[in-house]
């Protein structure tokens, strides 16, 4: 039997009644007495002048009731790299000029989204178009031209890691192998678009309704660029439509909808059209992969150095964080003895790219994976095997950056191998292709610069017993309310029933960094396990008053039944204590606090996930088309928490990185997104989605609550690589470009057909 | 455009609206009626958001206008729901967290209905057909799956009729 009576139980969401009968909330449906409706007017060149603005036409439309454009704001270039303010580069309504199409320009405020669309058609833009670069290869040449002042060559952001000796490596290794790879972008696409309203009023407060990933960040980066204090500013954020990255950075929709609201005093409504979602948000950062790497005859892994050049379109956003990521996570999850990572975030005149689910790794994947595949076909090893030789393990440090407080990894390979002999021999348009991986449990570093602790919690029992539960932590889907509550309900002793979790609300929710970087089941896990010890010891204090057994019998509470530990069956109810000791503290209810920020942990995170996934991929050699047939994962995430909410997690991240490996493409001609639409930028529906077993492999991670760590993230890693390597084994060709496009597929079989021809 | 009177029977309810013609299904039932359970995703008719049923066909709100529904029976999520009792498939998505952030849910549950009401006992491959109009970016499909096959088994019953 579990230790545990919530850990890893079948438990139904906290907010799944609200969401299956569509009493769920969503930004997108928020309706205030006397709200307008706002409408962005959008930059049609990828680099050019703001030379005047023109909206008296627009003023006199009946229902606009007001404009406003850059120079109705302080001006403020904003970012949410705030500690260092040359990667503060954006001002939402540019000033002076545009850097990429879809850029706001002004925005409009009517009394309906009709006339707010009628009315931006109305304002006329002067612009002086300027010499615009696409692509870093070409944006970091001297004559290219200058997308942002100061940045020489257009080079946003440089990141080094670099450890061992990695020359004197390199001379150990009998086989080095070099490649240059191309990994595409990817939209968020969440079902709910950017939304936001905007409500200000004359006492100088500021309510802001936002499909956010992360409430504090948006006070904080609101408070900056509107010159009003954090604490005048209440952001609510009750359910999210879905989020992947894309939704914590201030956006056009709540920066306007707050400037007009600020001008005319009324609440100010904004969502985006999928169109504008598309192209006027961020986007996962496109990469140029250069990876070297050498190796001894019997597989040992010595030496690896990559250079990476990303399209980091106009601004800075969380790309600066995606650059280090990406060569972090480009050594995992292997040991070597020597590593090096130049990488160059470079500025074009495209969409800005940024955080998306997964952050660099899923590009790190798809060459380093690819390539230690094809490295074992050179040297005729097993890939598995040379895999699992150069693994991470439990206590591994990568030196200067992290340690491994838990691994899961060398199990992952038996279970992965037991399921691929039992798969037998396959037709050959088929394949398996392998490809393992590992993530972070939130990032340690705070470039945001947040006061307070990175994740709190706030625990009040009410006279009956039941709980209220604050975190600041964010529910984006992901079931972050959920797991909390578990972590909650068993560190009390209580049942999730009994726990009410407050969450997306500033006024009433203490800070936290939000939902990114995988960083909620950790640290606001933790958060929350300190806040309901707390109140736990609080009402055993009372028990222990009056229990007057001798001093060396423990107490606990466990299914709301308080007892001795020694004598379970001798105890009495969990509401008779609360009772009892809310009377005893003169009538004050019993709260808890507990809070979280990682100390000595080295540069990236607390904790590792780790993974191995096996994907069968069927290709249609006439036509290219890539069909998924089957899949195992093997995953560890520590100890399960939310045991559905797993399942799900897995599930998802597995159709995002699929799309990311062969189906969603984001395909720009000078500078402008092609397929900014449902009908031609394909995500994976239903039929083409293939059954996604997870096993897991339960390891105790020492920093997380219970031994808990990542999911749900990291599964976003490994897929692209895997159906690459599958198309790999199944006719010998290598895919160096993600979205793996069926053109490309042909193509290469051609090529090789071609190679075969001319060899014979 | 001159507005015009339109009757509408929702979820057994009778509306009466003054709305231009040109309006959309799903602007009537958000914004006139102001039931916004049913959601929008796209401009396309590609993700199935706004999934409504007329009669017990599932139809995209957004691609027929309110007039076109007029005499018609309208099912929206909101009415699956009776007098506080889940349907049987709204009960499966919660046992099996079919649903993750949520929006898709509403469209997702009626393509679901409007699929079992159809056809009682689909296979895998007919599920996944029947949901193919609706994209959910959390889920990865699977748990609605599994949810509809769990009501096509019977492990749901409806209650009190």
């Amino acid at each position: 039997m579990s230790k545990y009576s919530v850990i890893n139980t079948h438990v139904h969401n906290v907010d799944g009644i609200a969401k299956v009968t569509g009493r769920a909330t969503y930004t997108f449906d928020v309706k205030l007495p006397g709200m307008l409706y706002g409408k962005i007017l959008r930059s049609p060149h990828p680099h050019a002048k703001i030379v005047n603005i023109d909206s008296s036409k627009a003023l006199e439309l009946p229902g606009v009731i007001g404009v406003v454009t850059g120079k109705d704001t302080l001006g403020i270039k904003q970012g949410i790299w705030r500690r260092y303010q040359d990667l503060c580069d954006e001002q939402i309504l540019p000033v002076d000029k545009v850097r990429y199409i879809g850029e706001p320009v002004a925005a409009v405020a009517a009394l309906s989204e009709e006339i707010a669309e009628q009315a931006i058609d109305l304002i006329e833009v002067q612009y002086e178009v300027l010499p615009a670069v696409y692509e870093p290869m070409e944006a970091i040449k001297k004559e290219a031209p200058e997308i942002h002042q100061g940045f020489e060559r257009n080079i946003n952001v440089t990141r080094h890691i670099e450890w061992g000796d990695v020359e004197e490596a390199f001379e150990e290794a009998d086989y080095i192998r070099e490649d240059w790879f191309k990994c595409g972008g990817q939209a968020h696409m969440c079902m709910e678009t950017r939304a936001a309203v905007s409500s200000y009023t004359p006492d100088g407060k500021l309510t802001v309704y936002h499909s956010t990933q992360a409430p504090y960040y948006m006070q904080g980066l609101l408070a900056g660029v509107l010159g009003l204090k954090e604490g005048n500013i209440r952001v609510i954020s009750h359910y999210v439509g879905g989020g992947f990255g894309g939704k914590f950075e201030l956006d056009g929709a709540i920066f306007c909808s707050a400037v007009l609201s600020m001008k005319l005093f009324r609440p100010v409504k904004i969502v985006f059209t999928r169109e504008e979602d598309f192209i006027a948000t961020k986007r996962r950062t496109p990469m140029f992969y250069y990876v070297r790497t050498g190796v001894k005859k019997d597989g040992t892994f010595c030496a690896r150095e990559a250079k990476v050049f990303t399209n980091g379109g106009a601004y800075t956003g969380m790309g600066a964080t995606a650059l280090y990521l990406t060569g972090f996570f480009h050594s995992f999850p292997y040991r070597w003895k020597g590593y090096r990572y130049d990488g160059y975030r470079v500025y074009t005149n495209t969409l800005p790219s940024s955080a998306m689910r997964g952050f660099g790794a899923p590009q790190a994947m798809f060459c380093s994976e690819q390539q230690i595949e094809w490295i074992a076909a050179d040297l005729g090893l097993d890939s598995l095997e040379m895999r699992r030789k150069n693994a991470h393990y439990t206590g591994y440090e990568v030196p200067d950056q992290a340690t491994v407080g838990s691994c899961g990894i060398n199990q992952c390979f038996d279970t992965v191998k037991d399921w691929t002999k039992k798969k037998g021999k396959l037709p050959g348009n088929r394949a398996i292709g392998f490809s393992a991986a590992g993530f972070m449990s939130g990032g340690i570093f705070n470039w945001f610069d947040a006061p307070y602790a990175f994740s709190s919690a706030v625990v009040t029992i009410n006279n009956d017993g039941t709980v209220e539960l604050h975190v600041g932590a964010q529910d984006i889907g992901q079931g972050s309310n959920t797991t909390l509550a578990i972590i909650c309900a068993e560190t009390l002793g209580v049942k999730v029933e009994d726990i009410k979790v407050h969450s997306g609300d500033t006024d009433h929710c203490p800070a936290d960094l939000g939902a990114w970087g995988s960083r909620q089941t950790l640290m606001a896990g933790n958060a929350v396990k300190m806040a309901a010890e707390d109140a736990k010891r609080q009402l055993l204090e009372f028990a222990y008053a009056q229990s007057g057994s001798n001093i060396v019998y423990d107490l606990d509470i466990k299914n709301r039944w308080v007892h001795a530990i020694a004598r379970p069956e001798r105890g009495y109810d969990y509401a008779e204590l609360v009772k009892k000791a809310t009377r005893g503290k003169d009538g004050q209810r019993i709260v808890g606090r507990g809070y979280y920020t990682p100390h000595r942990k080295g540069m990236i995170s607390p904790a590792y996930s780790y993974m191995l996934q096996a994907v069968e991929v069927e290709v249609d050699k006439e036509t290219g088309r890539i069909k998924l047939v089957d899949s195992l994962t093997a995953h560890d995430c520590g100890q399960p928490i939310n045991h559905l909410g797993l399942i799900g997690q897995l599930e998802g991240a597995f159709s995002m990185a699929a799309g990311y490996g062969y189906l969603e493409y984001m395909p720009y001609e000078d500078g402008k997104l092609m397929n900014p639409n449902l009908v031609d930028y394909k995500v994976i529906r239903a039929t083409e989605m293939p059954e996604v077993p997870v096993a897991e492999i339960e390891t105790y991670e020492p920093e997380g609550p219970y031994g808990a760590k990542e999911a749900g993230e990291g599964l976003t890693n490994p897929t692209a690589a895997a159906i690459g390597n599958a198309i790999f084994h199944a006719f010998g060709v290598q895919m160096k470009e993600c979205p793996i496009r069926p053109e490309m597929v042909v193509n290469a079989l051609k090529e090789k057909e071609a190679m075969g021809e001319k060899g014979g | 455009m001159e507005k015009r009177l339109l009757k509408l029977k929702v979820n057994g309810q009778e509306y009466e609206l003054y709305i231009t013609p040109k309006t959309l299904l799903v602007e009537v039932i958000r914004d006139h009626i102001g039931l916004t359970g049913t959601k929008r995703g796209c401009e396309t008719v590609s993700c199935g958001a706004c999934t409504v049923m007329i009669d017990d066909m599932a139809v995209k709100s957004c691609s027929i206008l309110a007039v076109q529904a007029e005499g018609r029976h309208i099912t929206t999520v909101e009415g699956l729901e009776r007098n506080g009792r889940l349907a049987p498939i709204q009960k499966a998505f919660l046992d099996h967290g079919s649903y993750q952030c949520g929006f898709c849910t509403p469209g997702m549950l009626i393509s679901c209905e409007a699929l079992l009401k159809e056809n009682p006992t689909p296979t895998k491959e007919e599920i996944r057909e029947g949901i193919e109009g609706n994209i959910c970016r959390c889920t990865g499909y699977n748990s609605i799956v599994r949810a509809v096959e769990a009501v096509a088994k019977g492990d749901y019953r409806e209650e009190g009729t």
